[in-house]
């Protein structure tokens, strides 16, 4: 069933892919070829094999129970707000809280690992930024 | 000898005391990175090219630094292996069969040191293989026009699927995929934007380093969330007895005409498309099994079946280089990486390399011999300080892969736009893997969507559109007819194949070679 789905959202990707590439506004000069076609050929092969897929599946993967995808998309979560207030509040302090979190929901005691994550934070500020002298996000307390 | 004054070359761009210092703390880091399971060759070399850019490190160092890596994976992969009976990466599936058993008798130690004496011979020779037939190829590829480099990535992408490839309709998906996002973007050639959906952000198009540190990288703290870091591996390596750590000499000899062999077949799987280290190993262990197990000792712990597998694979490494060098077109994933990360840097490989920057070429080939010393010598004494690093549980490791993934795209171009679009391909790259969709074309495809486009532009301008053009030369022919081969034999002998590869592979192993 799951090839079946994602056969079905090939498939509708692959007229999406058409439908905008047909869109695509012309420029004045322009070769032979032009910009449009080369994306509609890699959406034909994608419709294709999408149609292939979606009439022989292969067996379905187990997918992790209801619980465990809850976990990975909260997981998901945290890294988008990560990603987002990572300037805001700056290397340290964001991937000290993210790495504490990813270590905790990976199984570690909650109060190692808050000890695990600030750990991974420093040592990573300390290897990449005061020894190797990569730019990481400031935050307002300078760090 | 042309080639050989090249490397002389070489050497002279080689030695010096950074590009020595970053061939060794490469080969260290690819050794652990190889050793633990869940990081293989090529998300190893994939968290390190982000870092290895912002850094500013020049051309040469810089692929100095990620083959050292790479070889040293691919050195690390087996310890794991041989001691946990987890290999640390696809490629030392094999390496389980026998180097496992070995273990249980307690002649753990004599088989890390054995397989750490085959992996040199076999990356060794590679390396001289490298050395003879990379110009060859250039040769060759100096003859290529826009048709023919047009035929050529079809003939990647038709056949990096692979022999073993389970379901080509997946593979072709996954090529068209990557292709469809490298269309995003600014066409080159008219100006006009694409698939940009008025976002400024994507005019660039989809930075490939994000796309890939996402899929290979990202994807594998997902897998692991997945079951709960659930480490099987936790603390038994402290438990396996090493016993003695030095191969006795009739040992050696015993081993060497399997080294040897192996090392010949290794490196001509890892030269030909799509079949990579994995098949390297694959088909060394089966063939000195039909030639010298008379009394069936493979499989119970036959110092041979850890020599064979090891050497193939370590010399399919280096077999692998010389189409990306040559034609810059991988054949495999770790490749695939290697190859973005010279793009990175502005230099296309392929024939132009040779000629260009011979400087880089013959530099990463020296550096590749003196990395294959180094990494002997860290892997047969030292090798007591690498079981160690397999007592890190995952559940600490996986947070630094993923802490270390954000700092390296962040520090390329310091947007949360690009976080964003990583933490995409690491979802998508764990729902492809969970669906069986093979991700190394996906990389290939976002790596040279616009090359490919490019060269059937430029091939239908000099036609004036006349698509005939595409298979006018005879070398475009053969590379058509060898494309569509390559296609469609998997799905005609893959089965059998198959079933003996996945004999006894673990299904949470590293995703690619």
């Amino acid at each position: 069933m799951s090839d079946r789905i994602f056969g079905g959202i090939g498939l509708a990707l692959a007229l999406f892919i058409i439908w905008q590439a047909r869109l695509i506004e012309l420029s004045f000069i322009s070769d032979p070829v032009g910009p449009r076609t080369f994306p509609i050929i890699i959406a034909v092969v994608l419709g294709v094999s999408s149609l292939i897929i979606l009439l022989r599946p292969d067996a379905a993967p187990q997918w992790p129970r209801a619980v465990r995808l809850l976990e990975i998309a909260v997981s998901v979560a945290v890294m988008v707000a990560y990603a987002m207030l990572l300037p805001v509040v700056g290397f340290v302090v964001a991937t000290a809280f993210a790495a504490t979190f990813l270590t905790w929901r990976l199984g570690t005691k909650a109060l190692w690992s808050v000890a695990v994550g600030v750990l991974t934070s420093l040592g990573i500020y300390a290897v990449f930024h005061l020894i190797l002298g990569l730019s990481l996000a400031r935050g307002p307390l300078g760090f | 000898m042309d080639a050989l004054s090249s490397l002389v070359d070489g050497f002279a761009v080689a030695v010096t005391w950074q590009n020595l210092f970053l061939a060794l703390i490469g080969c260290l880091l690819g050794t652990v990175m190889g050793a633990l399971p869940g990081l293989g060759p090529s998300n190893g070399v994939a968290i390190l090219i982000p870092l290895a850019f912002t850094l500013g490190l020049p051309a040469t160092p810089a692929m100095i630094l990620l083959t050292s890596v790479y070889f040293g994976a691919m050195y690390g992969g087996r310890i794991s292996s041989i001691l946990l009976n987890i290999p640390g990466d696809e490629p030392a599936l094999m390496t389980t069969l026998d180097g496992y058993p070995m273990a249980q008798q307690g002649r753990g130690g004599e088989a890390l040191a054995l397989s750490g004496v085959a992996s040199f011979v076999g990356a060794f020779l590679s390396t001289w293989g490298l050395v003879f037939l990379a110009p060859q190829l250039v040769k060759l590829a100096l003859l290529f026009g826009p048709a023919e480099y047009f035929a050529l990535y079809a003939l990647a992408f038709a056949t990096l699927g692979g022999i073993a490839s389970k379901n080509q309709a997946k593979a072709a998906f996954a090529a068209a995929l990557g292709l469809a996002i490298a269309m995003i973007g600014v066409d080159g050639q008219t100006g006009v934007p694409r698939f940009t959906f008025g976002e400024v952000h994507l005019y660039d198009g989809i930075d490939f380093l994000v796309a890939i540190v996402g899929l290979f990288a990202l994807s594998e703290v997902f897998v692991f969330l997945e079951h709960g870091g659930a480490g099987a591996h936790e603390g038994q390596a402290g438990r396996a007895r090493i016993g003695r750590i030095v191969p006795s000499l009739s040992l050696l000899r015993h081993c060497t005409p399997t080294m040897l062999r192996a090392s010949v077949l290794g490196f001509i799987a890892g030269v030909l498309p799509g079949a990579g280290a994995s098949l390297g190993s694959f088909i060394s262990y089966s063939m000195e099994k039909r030639l010298v197990d008379r009394k069936g000792t493979f499989g119970t712990g036959d110092p041979r079946g850890v020599a064979a597998p090891e050497a193939g694979n370590n010399a399919a490494a280096g077999g692998a280089l010389v189409p990306m060098l040559a034609l810059g077109v991988p054949g495999s994933g770790t490749t695939a990486v290697l190859l973005a990360m010279l793009l990175a840097l502005n230099i296309t490989p392929g024939p132009l390399l040779f000629q260009k920057n011979p400087d880089v070429v013959w530099g990463l080939i020296a550096a590749l011999f003196i990395g294959n010393l180094m990494l002997l010598a860290m892997n047969i004494p030292m090798v007591g300080l690498f079981v160690r690093v397999l007592l890190i549980p995952a559940r600490i490791l996986m947070p630094v892969v993923a802490m270390v993934s954000f700092v390296g795209i962040y520090g390329i171009s310091g947007s949360s736009f690009d976080l964003l679009v990583m933490i995409g391909f690491g979802v998508l790259g764990w729902v492809l893997r969970k669906l069986d969709v093979p991700l190394v074309p996906i990389i290939l495809g976002v790596l040279l969507g616009n090359a490919m486009e490019a060269n059937l532009r430029r091939a239908m301008t000099i036609s004036d559109g006349d698509w005939s053009a595409l298979v006018q030369s005879p070398l475009s022919i053969v590379l058509w007819a060898i494309a569509i081969i390559g296609f469609v034999l998997p799905i005609v002998f893959g089965k059998v194949l198959r079933r003996r590869l996945s004999l006894r592979k673990d299904a949470e192993g590293a995703a690619v070679d």
